[in-house]
């Protein structure tokens, strides 16, 4: 985390130094990866996977560099995708504006909760989080809008900006791929934003930020409403994704999912929760076609990969090659 | 006399039933190195604690240039020009040394909740940032994470980050505290250079920096206010002797 800012103050003048090319290119592989990878692999399990990283982007961008546990992010995600839902099927608002309806619900709700919570620390922080989350699961349960049991489902998926169609799972899996990497990047120049900065400094050491006259509350809820939203995107292309909008994403198991694919994959590193993500979800897609039991066999690789790898696959990676540098 | 610029009235805060604080009447004059000493358990962080409002006091008030700061929020006490160090080594420790330099000196930019701007706005800051962290010694390591610094190096970074924000009042709360030899001199020149045009209150056991440093002395036992003045004064007095040698100071 904070070796990427320093590589970056140095690499500002001249030329550019080895250690920066190896990254671009890095980059631009991924990027390729990530164009080529539907003529390989079904859409939908790719369109699954990036709507869970950016998920995971997002819990990241509280746990990682705000130091706050969520509990209750399921509550934005879940939230904003029966919204969406709701929005494109019922009111038959165009794809962009039903993700903006959903984006801005998990953004109130997120300012709500993080107006209650931000106050307290730890243990009593997660706690708050997941007693509001779990408010947010029996409305779902009980309003009329959202189809108890059932949900909402058969949701079209409509014509983005009036121009493409996402019925084509390829025009949709780019669109998903173009709203992921939105939101990647807004997450990662967030963590190195002026803004990120002082996030860090209250992650470190929150009563040295205070002494330097910062504010600390604002700054974490800010930090939560952005998270907040971002999963509330996750969530919204998730609805259009699959065209559906269950009490699944608003449990807090789905809250707890998120979680163990951010530890996974490396809290505090961008890349992490990406690389959880697609491995929890590979993982239970695999695991679905057998007749293991898929909880606890996660669970099982969660337990082992803790404790073998402490700072996720990601963090363990990235403090080798800074080791060997 | 020069004027006072802080000033606790009647100061006192419990905890439980356990008074740490009791009754302490402080005053401290603008542009003055005032030392507050006193056994383990004295009370000595806790006063800081009261006046910087990191704890809200059981009575009392905190009066600074004149003000009345007994509610206000502690961030905003830092912002009126009142800032503290911590007892314990209170460093970013996974941000570089220039880094936790640069945290302290972006506030005044006003970009401080701008996620959008990137890191590159901040490095207008740098100059500024490498000057303080060479004058405490630290520019073989600015480019280093916190947390690998030795332990005295810490503090001085601790000191160049306090020094970022131009303090009026600069609190130190054992700034010597786990210094090798070498570094303690150095560092006692340093709060004697940064002292110039501004009021230092510090918490110190080292008492022959204390006596070459400090203009008063306040010592501090089982909460109460024991002795006061110059160094010569307060030495001389039984009761501090008896207070420190029961403590096994010297
Ligand atoms: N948050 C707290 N809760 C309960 N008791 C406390 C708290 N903070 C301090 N105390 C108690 O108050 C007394 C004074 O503590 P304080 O830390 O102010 O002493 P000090 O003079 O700074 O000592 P030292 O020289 O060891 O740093 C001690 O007995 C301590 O145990
Ligand atoms: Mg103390």
């Amino acid at each position: 985390m904070s070796t990427q800012s320093t590589v970056h103050g140095r690499s500002g003048l001249g030329t550019p130094t080895p250690a920066v090319i190896p990254g671009a290119v890095l980059w631009a592989a991924a990027l390729l990866l990530a164009v080529l990878a539907p003529f390989a692999l079904y859409p939908v399990f790719l369109m699954k996977v990036l709507c869970f990283a950016l998920f995971a982007c997002a819990f990241n961008l509280l746990i990682g560099f705000a130091g706050l546990m969520s509990f209750g992010h399921a509550a934005f995600f879940g939230g904003a995708a029966y919204v969406t839902a709701h929005a494109a099927k019922v009111w038959a608002l165009p794809p962009e504006f039903a993700i903006l309806a959903g984006v801005g619900t998990a953004t109130l709700l997120g300012l709500v909760f993080g107006a209650l919570a931000i106050r307290r620390q730890g243990i009593y922080f997660a706690m708050i989080t997941l007693a509001l989350s779990q408010m947010v699961f029996f409305l779902a349960l009980q309003l009329p809008f959202t189809g108890g049991e059932d949900g909402i489902q058969g949701v079209p998926r409509g014509r983005l900006f009036g121009l493409v169609d996402l019925t084509d799972p390829l025009a949709m899996y780019y669109a998903v791929l173009a709203l992921f990497l939105s939101g990647f990047l807004v997450i990662r120049r967030a963590v190195h934003s002026p803004f990120g900065q002082v996030l860090k400094a209250i992650r470190e050491n929150e009563p040295r930020a205070v002494s330097l006259g910062y504010r600390t509350e604002r700054y974490k809820l800010l930090a939560f409403v952005l998270s907040a939203s971002l999963a509330g995107l996750a969530g919204s292309v998730k609805a259009l994704v699959f065209q559906l909008a269950t009490l699944t994403d608003v449990t807090w198991q789905m809250s707890g999912e998120v979680v163990l694919m951010t530890l996974l994959g490396g809290m505090g590193t961008l890349l992490g929760p990406v690389v959880g993500a697609a491995l929890v979800v590979a993982l239970e897609s695999y695991l679905a076609e057998t007749s293991l039991p898929v909880p606890v066999v996660i669970g099982a690789i969660f337990v082992f990969c803790v404790l073998l790898f402490r700072k996720g696959i990601v963090g363990e990676i990235a403090g080798i090659l800074k080791r060997r540098a | 006399m020069a004027e006072i610029v802080l000033e606790a009235r009647d100061l006192s805060k419990e905890f439980k039933g356990f008074t740490a604080v009791k009754g302490v009447n402080l005053q401290v004059r603008r542009g003055t190195i005032h030392a507050l000493i006193g056994p383990n358990g004295a009370g000595k962080s806790t006063v800081f604690n009261l006046i910087t409002r990191f704890l809200p006091p059981t009575r009392g008030r905190i009066l600074y240039k004149g003000r009345d700061i007994t509610r206000a929020r502690p961030a905003d006490v830092a912002r009126m020009g009142l800032v503290r160090s911590f007892q314990i080594s209170a460093v970013f420790p996974h941000l570089s040394v220039l880094e936790n330099v640069r945290v302290a000196l972006q506030r005044p930019l006003g970009t401080s909740f701008h996620f959008w701007k990137p890191e590159a706005s901040l490095h207008g800051l740098h100059e500024r940032a490498r000057d303080l962290i060479d004058a405490v010694n630290l520019a073989a390591w600015a480019d280093r994470a916190a947390v690998e610094l030795p332990y005295g190096r810490k503090r001085a970074l601790e000191i160049a980050t306090t020094l970022a924000l131009d303090p009026e009042v600069m609190l130190l709360d054992e700034p010597l505290a786990g210094m090798g030899h070498e570094d303690i001199g150095h560092t006692a020149a340093l709060i004697r250079r940064v002292a110039a045009g501004r009021t230092v209150l510090m918490v110190e056991h080292n008492l022959s920096v204390v006596a070459d440093l400090s203009d008063t002395i306040t010592v501090l036992r089982r909460g109460e206010v024991l002795a006061e003045g110059p160094y010569d004064t307060v030495s001389r007095d039984p009761e501090v002797r008896e207070a420190y040698m029961g403590a096994g100071h010297g």
